[in-house]
C-alpha cells in the first residue's frame, strides 16, 4: 500500500480542484483510505505538491515503420541529444525523432503514464508492437489505418455492410491494436496513381466509392461495433488553404456517427485572400462548426524549431518535399494504404509556420468545452512531444502569450484573432486536455482521473513560486518548468520516478480491443490475401504471445 | 608481365549452395575459386577451359581456375569468398564497405 | 511418422518466402516444396541434433562455454558484437542490449552489404513500397546492379517480373523490364532491354539519366565518359522511365560494392524521386540475409543508427567508416569480438578475417561456421524459424513471424544472449 501524503489533487474528472489530502494505493489501483487506518503504507510526501492523474497522449507517433524510418533517416537530429546509460536504464539518442528507450524516459519524466501509437498500417503492425515492447514506462495501444484498405473500399463499393464490419473487427484483432483510424481516405489510393482526392465526392480510381462513403461507412462500423475509441479521423487536404472547407463538411458527414478529428490544426485553414498563395486560420469556422455537434479533436500544436513530418498521408509528404525540397521518404503499403516521412522545421519568422502556431492556439482558445479536446502536437510532427509543457504556459498565461505573438511577422499578427483572444486556462483546464479528456474519448474508464478504482496512474510535480505574484493558473506562475518534469510519478501502483529520478522501468501495458467477428468472413479474406498481398493469409495475424502484457479494454455494444 | 584486367566479385548459386554444406568441403572450394572471363582474354592467355592462373592486386594473390563466359573484354568475375577475399582490400573510404568489385587485377600463367 | 508444415518462412534471403512446405520425420527435415535452391539448403542442411560447445576446438559444456564467454567479454575493453542479420528480431534485440551493456561496438552484415545504400538514405531519402505493390501495379522494372536469379532466386516469380496483381494482370507481358550490369547475368538474358555499364562507371550514367529526365540539352561529346552506354540508349531508357504508370527500381551490391559506393546508391534514389515528377516510381534495396532488414530496425529503434553504432562513451554514436566492423578490425580497435550468426572469417577481406583470428571470439551460429572454428567459443545454437520462434523483416520492411516447426533441442541466441546479458559485469 501507498500513501500520497498531503498534496494538492487536481483530478477533474471527479470534480476535484485543488484539494490538500491523502490519496491510496493498492494493487494497482486508487483505493479508498483504510479504516482503521494502517501504519505499514509507503508513504510518499506531497506536501507542497501538485497531484495530477499521469498524462495520456492519444496521439504520437512513437514506434513503428514510419517512426523507426524518420529515426534512420536523420542521424542529424540525434547527434547532439544522447542519453548515457544509467545503472539498468538504456542509453539512447534523438530529439525530434528519439529512440524509443528515451522516448518512454521523457514521457515519463513529464509526468505522461498513457501513449497511444497514432498510426500503422496493418501489414506493419507486427512491427510496431515489437517496439511497442520496447517502450518503457507507459501503457500503450496502436491504432491501425483503414481508409485506403482495399478490402473495405469493397465493402463500401458493394455496399456489404455487415462484413464490413466483421472485417474492422478482424483486424483489430489480427494486429492487437485499439482503435481504427482513417487518413486522407481515398487519397493514398489515388496517390499509388500520382493523384489525390481534393473534395469528399471525389471517386477513389477504380473502386468506385468516395471519401465520404469511407467516412461515414467507417464510423458507423465502429460505432456498431461498440469500440471503446470511435472512428479516429485525419481528414483530407491537410495542411492546404482549401483544408477548413473540407473539415467542415466532414464534421458534418460524421455528426451523429461519432468521431475524433486528429491534429485538426493541420487542417483548418483558408485562403489568406484572393488567388494568394498563403493560407490563415479558419479555426473560427472550425470549431464553430465542431460546437454544433459531439465530435473530438485534439490540436497537433506546433513549436517553433525542428520537426520531422511522418505521416500516413503519403501525397501530403510528396507536396512537402516539393514545397522543401528536403529529403524524404515514401512508402506505399501494398492494399493498406502508405505514408511518407520529411524533415521540416518551424520558423517563426515564415508566415506559413506563424499561421499554423496561430491556428492551433485559436482552437484551444475557441473551442469552449475543454472535455472534448486534447493537446498533442501530432508528435514528432507539430514538434516533439516533450514541448507539452511550452504548450501549457501558451494556454495557461496571457502575457507569455502575447510575448511570443509579437515575435511574429507583422503581416501575420495584424490579420489574426488571436492577439484578441484573452482566455487563460486554469490548471484543471491543463488537467483536462492532457488528462481526463484523451482518456475518455479514448473511452479508458481507468484513467486519467485518481478517483476510487482508477488505474494508480499518479503524477506529483513540485510547485514553482516566483515572487509571490499571484495568477489565474492556480498560483503557478513558472508551470512551465513545473510541469515539464515531475518530482514523482506512480505507474501502475509503483512509485517508478522518485525526486526525479528513475527508480524503476516497467514495461507497461499493451491496451487493445477484441470485438467479436463471424468467422464466415473467412473465404473472403483468403481471396483479398491470394489477389493483393505478398504474404500469406495464415502468416498475417499476430498471435497473442507476440504483445504480452496484455490488457483488453471492452467493447460496449450499442 | 600479366593480362590487366577489373576484378568483379559477386554471388553465385553455387557459390551460396557451397556455404550451406560448410566452407571447408569440395564443392564450396571449386565453387568460389571458379573465375570467369571473355574468351578472347581466355585466348589471349593462351589457357584452356578451367587452367590454373595466378591472380594478383595490390592486396594479394590467389591461384583459381579461369573459364570463359559471356563476359564483355577486360572483366574478370570471381565469386565472394576465400579466395576474392585475398585480393580485396580493407580499406573502405570512410563508409565501411571494402571494394569488392571494380579492383584492377593481373593474371599470370603459372 | 511425417509431419508436414505449410506456409513456412525461409530466412535464408531478404524475399523471405513464406509459403515453404516442409515435411519432417523424428526431428528432422526430409522434404521442402516451393523453395528455391538456396532456400531448400537453407532447410536440409541444418541438422537439428544438439552440439556441445566448443572452447578452442575441443567441446566443452554449455556451463564451461558460457563462462569462457564471459569471461572474454568481461575482459574486453572494446569489444564489437557483429553479424544479427540472420538472427531473429529477438536475439538481435538482446544482442543490442548486451551491447549497451558492455559499452561495444556493435554493426551489422549492413556495413558490407547495403550499409550505403543507407548512407544514400541519410543523404536524399528514399521512395519505396512493399513487393506486393510491385506485384499488383509496377508496368516498369528496373535492376540496377542485382543478380536477382543467384541471391533472390524466387523475387521474379513471387514479387516481380512474372508475378500477376490486380493491376498487371497479363504478369510478365504487362511489365517493361530493364537490367543495368556490368555483366549480362542470368537474370539480366531475361529483361526487354540490357545495358552494360564499364565497371565503376554506375555514377556516371545514373547522373547522364537524371540530366534526360530533366530534358536538359545533351550532346555526345568526344571523350565523355559515359560509362559505356550511348546517349541514344539513355534517352530511350528515360523516356521509358518517365512514361511508365508505376516504375520500381531494384538495387544491389553492383552499386554499393564499387566505386563511388553511398554516392551511387544516392544517385539512384534521386533519380527515383524526381520522376515521381512524372509518374509513380519506387525503389527497394534488394538486402541479402534473411533478417538484415530486422538488424537495421532494432539497432535505429534502440539506439537511433542503424549500424556502426559505438557504446564506448555510455551513449550510441554513428560512425560508418569508423565503427564499422572492417574498419575497426583494419585499425585494430577492438580487442574481443562477439560474432551472431554471420561469418566474417568467409566473408571479410583477408586482412580483416587475419586481425578477427588474431583476438578472442565468442560465435553463435547454428553451423560451424568458418568463424565458428577459429572461434574461441563457439556456441551452437538453434535456427529461428526452424526449431526456435522469433520474427524477421522483409527486404521491403514487411515483418514476419517464424514459427518453429520442430522441437527445440538447443539453445536459442536470444537465451544465451539473455544469459550473457546477467554474467557480463557493466
Amino acid at each position: 500500500m501507498i500513501r500520497i501524503r498531503g498534496g494538492c489533487i487536481v483530478d477533474p474528472a471527479n470534480g476535484v480542484d485543488g484539494e490538500v489530502r491523502d490519496l491510496w494505493i493498492q494493487g494497482g489501483r486508487i483505493v479508498a483510505p483504510p479504516s482503521p487506518p494502517v501504519s505499514e503504507a509507503e508513504v510518499l510526501d506531497a506536501e507542497g505538491m501538485v497531484v495530477l492523474p499521469g498524462g495520456v497522449d492519444l496521439h504520437s507517433h512513437v514506434a513503428g515503420g514510419k517512426e523507426n524510418m524518420g529515426r534512420k533517416l536523420r542521424p542529424e537530429d540525434h547527434r547532439e541529444h544522447v542519453r548515457p546509460r544509467e545503472g539498468s536504464l538504456r542509453s539512447g539518442s534523438g530529439f525530434t525523432v528519439p529512440s524509443v528507450f528515451l522516448s518512454g524516459y521523457l514521457y515519463a519524466e513529464m509526468g505522461y503514464t498513457t501513449v497511444m501509437e497514432a498510426a500503422s498500417a496493418p501489414l506493419f503492425a507486427r512491427h510496431a508492437q515489437e517496439e511497442l515492447e520496447d517502450l518503457p514506462m507507459v501503457d500503450k495501444g496502436l491504432f491501425i489505418t483503414l481508409g485506403n484498405n482495399h478490402f473495405v473500399l469493397e465493402c463500401l463499393a458493394r455496399g456489404e455492410e455487415e462484413l464490413l464490419r466483421n472485417y474492422v473487427a478482424w483486424l483489430l484483432r489480427a494486429t492487437g491494436a485499439y482503435a481504427a483510424k482513417v487518413v486522407n481516405p481515398g487519397g493514398v489510393e489515388n496517390w499509388k496513381w500520382g493523384r489525390n482526392v481534393s473534395s469528399l465526392d471525389e471517386e477513389v480510381l477504380s473502386f468506385g466509392v468516395t471519401p465520404r462513403k469511407i467516412l461515414s461507412g467507417l464510423a458507423e462500423s465502429v460505432r456498431k461495433l461498440g469500440l471503446p475509441h470511435p472512428l479516429h479521423v485525419h481528414g483530407i487536404n491537410l495542411g492546404q488553404a482549401r483544408s477548413a472547407g473540407t473539415t467542415v463538411d466532414t464534421v458534418k458527414t460524421l455528426d451523429g456517427l461519432g468521431g475524433h478529428l486528429c491534429h485538426l490544426q493541420f487542417l483548418s485553414y483558408e485562403e489568406a485572400g484572393e488567388g494568394s498563395s498563403l493560407f490563415r486560420s479558419a479555426a473560427s469556422r472550425v470549431a464553430t462548426a465542431l460546437e454544433a455537434t459531439t465530435l473530438s479533436l485534439d490540436v497537433g500544436q506546433i513549436v517553433f524549431g525542428g520537426a520531422t513530418t511522418m505521416t500516413s498521408d503519403g501525397p501530403l509528404e510528396y507536396a512537402l518535399h516539393r514545397l522543401t525540397g528536403a529529403k524524404w521518404i515514401n512508402d506505399d503499403v501494398e492494399g493498406e494504404g502508405g505514408g511518407g516521412v520529411l524533415p521540416l522545421s518551424y520558423d517563426r519568422r515564415s508566415r506559413l509556420s506563424a499561421e499554423q502556431w496561430i491556428t492551433g492556439l485559436e482552437l484551444f482558445l475557441l473551442l469552449r468545452d475543454p472535455w472534448r479536446l486534447a493537446l498533442t502536437t501530432d508528435h514528432p510532427n507539430g514538434g516533439p512531444f516533450f514541448c507539452y509543457p511550452q504548450i501549457m504556459r501558451l494556454l495557461m498565461d496571457r502575457s507569455y502569450r502575447e510575448e511570443v505573438i509579437a515575435t511574429l511577422p507583422p503581416k501575420v499578427r495584424s490579420g489574426a484573432l488571436l492577439p484578441s483572444l484573452d482566455r487563460e486556462y486554469s490548471l484543471s483546464e491543463i488537467a483536462v486536455i492532457t488528462r481526463a479528456a484523451p482518456a475518455r474519448i479514448l473511452g479508458l474508464r481507468n484513467k486519467g482521473h485518481l478517483g476510487i478504482g482508477a488505474d494508480a496512474d499518479v503524477a506529483l510535480y513540485d510547485r514553482v513560486f516566483t515572487d509571490g505574484t499571484p495568477c489565474r493558473c492556480a498560483k503557478y506562475p513558472s508551470c512551465r518548468r513545473a510541469l515539464s518534469r515531475v518530482r514523482h510519478l506512480v505507474k501502475g501502483g509503483e512509485v517508478v520516478i522518485r525526486d526525479g529520478k528513475i527508480v524503476k522501468e516497467v514495461s507497461g501495458r499493451r491496451l487493445c480491443v477484441v470485438p467479436p467477428f463471424d468467422e464466415s468472413l473467412e473465404p473472403r479474406l483468403r481471396k483479398q490475401f491470394s489477389e493483393t498481398y505478398s504474404v500469406a493469409f495464415e502468416n498475417y495475424a499476430l498471435e497473442e504471445g507476440e504483445f504480452p502484457h496484455r490488457e483488453v479494454v471492452p467493447c460496449s455494444k450499442t | 608481365m600479366g593480362l590487366r584486367l577489373v576484378l568483379v566479385t559477386g554471388r553465385t548459386l553455387e557459390q551460396a549452395a557451397g556455404m550451406h554444406k560448410g566452407k571447408c568441403s569440395e564443392e564450396y572450394r571449386a565453387a568460389v575459386s571458379r573465375g570467369e572471363i571473355a574468351p578472347e582474354n581466355l585466348a589471349a592467355l593462351s589457357l584452356a577451359e578451367g587452367g590454373a592462373a595466378l591472380l594478383r592486386t595490390e592486396h594479394g594473390t590467389a591461384e583459381v581456375r579461369l573459364f570463359s563466359a559471356d563476359l564483355p573484354a577486360g572483366l574478370l568475375f570471381l565469386p565472394l569468398g576465400p579466395f576474392a577475399n585475398t585480393l580485396v582490400g580493407d580499406e573502405t573510404e570512410g563508409t565501411g564497405m571494402p571494394s569488392f568489385k571494380g579492383i584492377p587485377v593481373e593474371v599470370e600463367l603459372l | 511418422m511425417t509431419e508436414r508444415t505449410e506456409h513456412v518462412t525461409c530466412t535464408f534471403c531478404g524475399c523471405l518466402c513464406d509459403d515453404i512446405t516442409v515435411e519432417h520425420e523424428d526431428g528432422r527435415i526430409s522434404s521442402v516444396s516451393r523453395a528455391c535452391p538456396n532456400g531448400r539448403a537453407h532447410f536440409l542442411d541444418y541438422a537439428p541434433a544438439p552440439r556441445l560447445p566448443r572452447i578452442r576446438g575441443e567441446e566443452a559444456s554449455w556451463e564451461e562455454a558460457l563462462a569462457e564467454a564471459t569471461r572474454i567479454l568481461n575482459a574486453a575493453r572494446s569489444p564489437l558484437l557483429y553479424g544479427l542479420s540472420s538472427a531473429s528480431t529477438e536475439a538481435i534485440r538482446k544482442a543490442v542490449s548486451l551491447a549497451d551493456r558492455l559499452g561495444a561496438f556493435v554493426d551489422s552484415t549492413s556495413s558490407v552489404c547495403h550499409g550505403p545504400t543507407g548512407l544514400a538514405m541519410q543523404a536524399v531519402g528514399e521512395p519505396t513500397c512493399t513487393l506486393g505493390e510491385v506485384r499488383s501495379r509496377a508496368d516498369l522494372l528496373l535492376f540496377w546492379g542485382c543478380n536477382p536469379a543467384a541471391s533472390h532466386p524466387r523475387h521474379f516469380a513471387r514479387y516481380s517480373t512474372t508475378a500477376k496483381g490486380r493491376f498487371v494482370p497479363e504478369g510478365r507481358k504487362g511489365r517493361t523490364v530493364i537490367f543495368v550490369d556490368v555483366r549480362l547475368t542470368p537474370g539480366a538474358r531475361s529483361a526487354d532491354l540490357f545495358l552494360r555499364v564499364d565497371p565503376g562507371c554506375d555514377f556516371e550514367v545514373l547522373t547522364t539519366l537524371r540530366a534526360l529526365v530533366r530534358e536538359k540539352p545533351l550532346r555526345e561529346q568526344e571523350g565523355v565518359c559515359l560509362g559505356g552506354v550511348s546517349l541514344g540508349v539513355l534517352r530511350d531508357v528515360a523516356t521509358r522511365l518517365k512514361s511508365c504508370r508505376y516504375g520500381v527500381a531494384f538495387m544491389g551490391m553492383g552499386l554499393t560494392m564499387t566505386r563511388g559506393r553511398d554516392v551511387n546508391v544516392a544517385e539512384l534514389f534521386r533519380l527515383v524521386a524526381e520522376l515521381n515528377t512524372y509518374t509513380r516510381f519506387s525503389v527497394i534495396p534488394m538486402r541479402g540475409h534473411g533478417n538484415v532488414t530486422g538488424a537495421d530496425q532494432v539497432l535505429t529503434w534502440q539506439s537511433g543508427f542503424p549500424f556502426a553504432v559505438s557504446y564506448a562513451r555510455g551513449y550510441p554514436r554513428y560512425g560508418p567508416g569508423e565503427f564499422t566492423a572492417v574498419d575497426l578490425l583494419r585499425r585494430g580497435d577492438a580487442d574481443a569480438a562477439l560474432i551472431l550468426a554471420s561469418d566474417p572469417a568467409a566473408h571479410f577481406p583477408s586482412r580483416a578475417a587475419a586481425r578477427l583470428a588474431s583476438i578472442p571470439t565468442v560465435v553463435l551460429d547454428p553451423e560451424e561456421s568458418l568463424t565458428a572454428r577459429g572461434a574461441t567459443v563457439w556456441l551452437p545454437t538453434g535456427k529461428a524459424g526452424i526449431d526456435v520462434p522469433g520474427s524477421a523483416y522483409r527486404m521491403d520492411g514487411v515483418p514476419l513471424r517464424l514459427r518453429p516447426f520442430l522441437a527445440p533441442r538447443r539453445p536459442s541466441d536470444e537465451e544465451i544472449l539473455g544469459r550473457l546479458l546477467e554474467e557480463v559485469t557493466p
